[in-house]
């Protein structure tokens, strides 16, 4: 890990996105570890909610805009912010400046947020120069690589590096590991038989890979590839790819027995 | 063609369900894409020949006007003629009247994706003109009275044994004992039958690839070589073409040109590009005596004033489809009308309406392969997020998907009301797994768990984790 | 109102602006009138005894056949034993630029006509006006001398492109079709062809088969 030496430590807003808040609290927390261990001061401010785009990729561009606004504001005053999702990072990055075109005030606090704001895996390795994480993690996995981190952010190797540091942990390549999922946000419940070829296709290629794990950096493909696995009663199972790199695997995995009893 | 992309969902049910269809589709993903790969391997200047490309396109379209009227001018200094046509009414008519003051029986046609547009074969047949197709894959799906459902492999979604058996239907000819069971054996026969046809037509169609504004010159890309029969051997030669087209120099053709073959096929260069200047000269020994370009608006200047200017530097190279898992899933008559594909996706709404072809600038995951690969830049997602907030402007959008984000929107510009629901929620979904980790059928999420198992949440929120102890609870970490 | 002045008008409507000014129109005329290359990539830049390399590595990989010779005097002998080896009839449809070129009488077994093609001619011989290196591709035109037919109808198609009209990129042979292939009125030639290879489909799954349409084969004598 990094030694932060004398320079004074950065401070990170952490944008939990709304799926991990709802469905998987843990990678939230794995992003903190992560986060702190190379020397971050993390907050998570607590009026965030969601960065607006099912509205933007639904075409209600009123609503993407009023949720902006708010993380925008939100999310000022931090060195950086940082997402465990290339979606909902590529969102603040790449979209948020395109909403206010004609109010160049807040197009102007959109460009400031975009700059610095970070996927998670990106910020540890581009930003902050980490190139090993001190975890462990015994067996194969196969990473998918998801659509708006890789093609809107550049995210391929940033995970690859990090899981390389990984003790006892394999990774093997998929064929098609940058072919989409078919989540899509709303797609997969409006189309949802294509959604469904497409999930069939990619959990065909997981599980040719011979790993008994897929990983990937946004939720929404976990949440999509796992449901189809535990439909097809697989035993791969499925995580977000900060909880490997953070040592918490204790949690049963996404879509894994477990939860539903005992806690609540 | 009747447009059948209002019934979108139906269409993919019927594609999906098809067990040909799915084995001629499978084939395509270890083909186009492969070779494009390879191809601009080996091109170290493909991303900058993109970028110039994207400038030419963009120059032109900022002066169409002015190219448009010097490629007449160059056109009728060639001795040929162009004809302005607003609509396919207009361009049917045209070509019409072209084919029966020539007395034509038939016409053969190379490929255009215009003349599928405006629909010309019906209306040619319509008038006792008989059109011959004479592309391979467009023979092929003529005798199958099919559309096309790929702009540059038409036939794409027929098997061998499909061909065979229209061949043998429609050959009848030929000794019914022949030998027909290798692509060879269907390829000649196609040759053999087709090869009067061209001697035989008196007006031969073509579309084009490129007007060049410099020359008066249509350029036209192929493999085969039938459009260079069809246009040779015919009395006249008629191109149709849209507007965006025109490209203003021969070297701005040049630098699309290395994108095109590339971006398509993945071959370096496509077998026959051959410009077309004219009619035969006094003196030449062969070539069309006439010499038109039926030039086609069909909405493309009102276009130009549009958020969606982008899509008419589409060089119809595929490549979008070709890469694209939508259309790798449902093939291309599933789209509903000519185009297919993320470039589809645009132009369709764009030519035959929103309110028609709604379904297809939603039936994306914004995966951006298709931007990623397109050559001549063209942002297709954001164009069909365009369209997606015209019909959410335009209320058109679904009643369910409009108050869901209405709501969405309420509960999350209200941080202390949306966790409070998102903590119910997290409870009642983990509730709901029974402790199998997953839920496999939920009220109002069908469109989730018709297909696939929704995994559970861990019984609570992020937020109210983090409230209370600003760290992970300690039990669960190690 | 025309078709042509209705959408000459929703252009410029929707360009925001009405006909370009006298000085905008003579800038892009300047453009149009002395056309400049984009960018010309590395492999479209060779010359010389590189470029007939690049041409003819390019020329075989889009399945050509090629033969080089060192004199036109050569030619005949060379396309006879071409004929020969793959078992083709002695008997051509040639281009007059290629009879005023070659000399038949060595190699009288060769039945030559010079004219367009008809349906019945199997092998087709034409005169290159250049090679284009970085693909591989023959740029032929039309013209009193040279017949588009002969390139299409034979189901063998032989080339004569001499060595010293190898360029590298597009852009070169365009500079050559304006110096030496324009009319009096500075027109083009009714066609210019490009051609790599010999005609192919894919059209039926896919699979490759050559000789779709145009030539089965296309062979390349290369002399100089």
């Amino acid at each position: 890990m990094r030694e932060t030496g004398s320079h004074p430590q950065p401070t990170v807003g952490l944008f939990v996105t709304c799926l991990a808040d709802l469905f998987r609290p843990s990678v939230g927390f794995a992003a903190i570890k992560l986060l702190e261990a190379a020397g971050c001061v993390v907050e998570a401010p607590e009026a965030q909610t969601c960065c607006g785009q099912p509205g933007y990729n639904s075409g209600d561009t009123e609503s993407a805009r009023a949720l902006a606004r708010r993380t925008i504001e939100i999310f000022e005053g931090y060195d950086h912010v940082v997402a465990p999702s290339g979606s909902c990072a590529g969102m603040l990055k790449e979209h948020y400046p395109h909403l206010f075109s004609d109010e160049p005030e807040m197009a102007r606090r959109a460009e400031t947020l975009a700059g610095r704001t970070h996927e998670l895996t990106s910020f540890l390795v581009d930003v902050l120069g980490v190139k090993a994480v001190s975890a462990q993690f015994e067996g194969q996995v196969t990473y998918h690589d998801s659509c708006s981190g890789l093609r809107e952010l550049g995210i391929k190797e940033q995970p690859r590096e990090l899981l390389g540091s990984v003790e006892g942990l394999e990774l093997v390549e998929m064929e098609d590991s940058e072919v989409c999922c078919g989540f899509g946000g709303t797609f997969c419940i409006k189309y949802p038989e294509i959604s469904d070829h497409m999930v069939t296709d990619k959990v065909t290629r997981a599980g040719e890979s011979g790993a008994g794990m897929v990983l990937a950096g946004d939720l929404g493909c976990l949440l999509n590839i796992a449901g189809k696995l535990k439909r097809q009663g697989s035993p791969v199972q499925v995580r977000h790819v900060a909880e490997v790199l953070a040592g918490m695997v204790d949690e049963p995995a996404i879509g894994e027995p477990g939860f539903g009893e005992a806690e609540v | 063609m009747r447009a059948t992309s209002h019934q979108f969902p139906e269409n993919v049910h019927e594609a999906l369900a098809n067990p040909t269809l799915r084995q001629a589709l499978s084939k395509m993903r270890g083909g186009f894409p492969v070779n494009r790969a390879q191809a601009i391997s080996r091109l170290p200047e493909f991303d900058a020949l993109r970028d110039t490309a994207r400038d030419i396109k963009n120059h032109t379209l900022e002066h169409l006007d002015f190219y448009l009227e010097r490629f007449e001018e160059r056109v009728v200094a060639n001795g040929g003629q162009v004809h302005w046509c607003e609509t396919p009414q207009d361009a049917r008519q045209t070509i019409l009247e072209i084919c029966q003051r020539l007395n034509a029986r038939s016409v053969t046609k190379g490929k255009s994706m215009i003349a599928e547009e405006i629909a010309l074969n019906d209306y040619l047949e319509e008038h006792d003109i008989r059109p011959v197709e004479t592309d391979l894959g467009e023979y092929i799906i003529q005798l199958r009275k099919e559309p096309p459902s790929h702009i540059i492999a038409p036939a794409i979604h027929v098997t061998k044994d499909q061909v065979i058996e229209a061949f043998r239907e429609a050959h009848t000819e030929l000794p019914a004992d022949r030998p027909l069971d290798e692509p060879r054996d269907l390829t000649d026969e196609a040759r053999t039958m087709l090869r009067q046809e061209y001697f035989d037509a008196d007006v031969g169609i073509t579309g084009a690839n490129f007007l060049v504004a410099e020359t008066g010159t249509s350029t036209i890309v192929t493999n085969e070589g039938n459009g260079d029969l069809t246009q040779t051997l015919a009395k006249a030669h008629v191109v149709i073409a849209s507007l965006e087209k025109i490209v203003p120099t021969m070297e701005d053709m040049a630098t699309i040109l290395r994108l095109l073959a590339r971006s398509a096929t993945g071959q370096e260069f496509s077998v026959y590009t051959t410009l077309s200047s004219g009619p035969k000269r006094k003196e030449d020994l062969d070539g069309p005596e006439e010499y038109h370009v039926v030039l086609l608006d069909n909405g493309r200047s009102d276009l130009l004033g549009t958020e969606f200017r982008e899509i008419l530097r589409c060089i119809r190279c595929s490549a979008c489809m070709n890469h694209c898992p939508v259309y790798g899933a449902v093939g291309g008559h599933a789209y509903g009308w000519v185009y297919p594909g993320p470039m589809g996706a645009i132009l369709t709404p764009t030519l035959i309406g929103i309110d028609q072809a709604g379904h297809l600038p939603n039936a994306s995951t914004f995966c951006g392969k298709c931007e990623e690969v397109c050559p001549m830049r063209i942002p297709l997602p954001q164009l069909m997020r365009a369209y997606r907030t015209r019909e959410h402007e335009r209320g058109i959008s679904p009643k369910a998907t409009r108050w869901g984000l209405r709501l969405w929107r309420f509960l999350a510009t209200r941080p202390r009301l949306y966790g409070a629901v998102t903590g119910l929620v997290a409870r009642a979904i983990a509730n709901l797994g029974w402790g199998q980790g997953v839920v496999t059928s939920l009220p109002l999420a069908g469109g989730w768990t018709s297909v696939r198992d929704l995994p559970v949440t861990q019984g609570r929120t992020f937020r109210s984790l983090y409230k209370q102890t600003k760290s992970y609870p300690a039990s669960s970490t190690k | 109102m025309s078709a042509r002045e209705a959408i000459l008008g929703r252009v410029r409507a929707s360009l925001g602006r009405g006909r370009l000014d006298v000085d905008k129109s003579a800038e892009l005329d300047a453009r149009l009138n002395a056309p400049i290359a984009n960018l010309v990539p590395a492999r479209g830049q060779v010359s010389g005894a590189a470029a007939v390399e690049d041409f003819i590595q390019m020329t075989l990989g889009a399945a050509a056949t090629l033969e080089e010779v060192a004199t036109d005097l050569e030619i005949p002998a060379a396309i006879a034993r071409y004929l020969a080896s793959e078992n083709l009839p002695a008997r051509l449809v040639q281009t007059q630029e290629i009879a005023d070129r070659l000399d038949w009488d060595a190699v009288p077994q060769v039945e030559t006509r010079s004219g367009p093609a008809v349906s019945e001619d199997e092998v087709g011989l034409a005169m290159a006006l250049a090679g284009v290196a970085e693909t591989g591709t023959l740029i032929l035109r039309s013209g009193v001398q040279a017949p588009t037919t002969v390139n299409f109808l034979p189901d063998t198609h032989i080339v004569v492109l001499r060595r010293d009209d190898v360029v590298g990129g597009y852009e070169e042979a365009w500079a050559r079709l304006r110096e030496t292939c324009l009319d009096a009125d500075g027109r083009l030639p009714r066609t210019v062809n490009m051609i790599t290879g010999p005609s192919r489909t894919g059209d039926i799954e896919q699979t490759l088969q050559l000789g779709a349409h145009g030539p089965r084969r296309l062979h390349v004598v290369l002399v100089g």
